[in-house]
């Protein structure tokens, strides 16, 4: 168990654990979800209220299939001269279809995924982010999903 | 893994954009974002049933800072692996809970002979290098080449419309990311 998980009571981590895998479409959602987790809902509305404010959370709410909403993803690579890095880095980061950056110990230290409500924009957003930083721009489309699991147990 | 995009009406779409902010903390919050809108509790419940019944919304949940939470180490594990092994490799990784994308991507050779990504989140680097030993026993990858491309720092998160897994991979995820 981590530095940050021992900070937070088993409430919370009983909350988070149970309400990453879903909240119910009905009425009154916390109640439900209070009643299962042996707490009341104003003590569950006041914890959810504390964890975003202590940064724990970023949201509650939906993630999006972005395919079956007409839009699409992909993520894409760059190999940047280490000197340029920062500035290239800047000029990615400027796309607004840019959905997050991480740099990463390799030849090809730059990786991004580019988001976009129109499949047909992603040819176009990789062109201008190959002309905007002059740098050949490696697009990983995904082919094949084998799994999709996204929850950390605390 | 093609699907026909779903067709959403402009009551849907404003829905789609609100919710995007999150799910107000209140005792009756599809009210509440009925209230903003102009759309009575019911028809929210509806349209968002409808969202997450056709995929078009993947969760509806809480979506944690997973550094914040002290799962600092995130490692793309990418592999060289033949055509014909890809599915049962692919389906080995992904049994794995520390294992949170696996998705088969083009190679991009000379420079990139990868072609299968796989994402693990660990709480420490040496973390990550421990489970990654277990996959290549236990899966049999001891002859597949990979690489190790640990993640030193993120400079951007979620600045899109939609946030993906994990690809945070929110994600991101999507994917968070997504996380990539």
């Amino acid at each position: 168990m981590t530095a940050a998980m021992q900070e937070l009571s088993a409430l919370d981590r009983a909350i988070i654990n149970r309400l990453q895998d879903g909240i119910p479409v009905c009425e009154a959602p916390y109640a439900e979800l209070a009643a299962e987790l042996g707490t009341d809902e104003t003590t569950l509305l006041q914890r959810l209220q504390a964890l975003k404010a202590a940064g724990y959370l970023s949201r509650i709410g939906p993630m999006y299939n972005v395919e079956r909403m007409g839009g699409a993803f992909t993520l894409a690579a760059l190999r940047v001269p280490e000197a340029r890095f920062d500035e290239v880095a800047a000029i990615v980061n400027a796309f607004p279809e840019v959905a997050h950056n991480y740099r990463r110990d390799h030849a090809f230290n730059m990786w991004f995924v580019i988001a976009v409500a129109d499949a047909a924009d992603i040819a176009r957003v990789l062109s201008r982010i190959k002309a905007a930083t002059g740098l050949e721009v490696y697009n990983f489309p995904k082919q094949e999903e084998f799994y999709l699991r996204l929850k950390f147990d605390v | 893994m093609k699907m026909h995009p779903l067709q959403l009406d402009d009551r849907d779409r404003a829905l789609v954009a609100l919710i995007q902010k999150g799910l107000p903390l209140v005792p009756r919050p599809y009210a509440e974002l009925g209230r903003r809108i102009g759309m009575a509790e019911d028809e929210v419940m509806q349209r968002m049933d409808k969202l997450r019944l056709s995929g078009a919304i993947k969760r509806f949940g809480v979506i944690v800072r997973h550094r914040e939470l002290g799962y600092r180490a995130n490692a793309m594990v990418v592999w060289d692996v033949p055509e014909a092994e890809i599915a049962e490799l692919g389906n080995c990784l992904a049994r794995y809970p520390f294992i949170t994308l696996c998705y088969r991507r083009p190679r991009r050779l000379p420079h990139w002979p990868y072609n299968l990504f796989t994402m693990i989140h660990g709480q420490s680097r040496a973390a990550v290098c421990g489970k990654l030993a277990q996959v290549i026993g236990e899966c049999g990858l001891d002859d597949i080449p990979h690489e190790i491309l640990f993640s030193r720092r993120r400079f951007k998160q979620c600045g899109a419309r939609y946030c993906t897994a994990g690809e945070s991979v929110e994600p991101a995820r999507v994917h968070e990311e997504a996380t990539a």
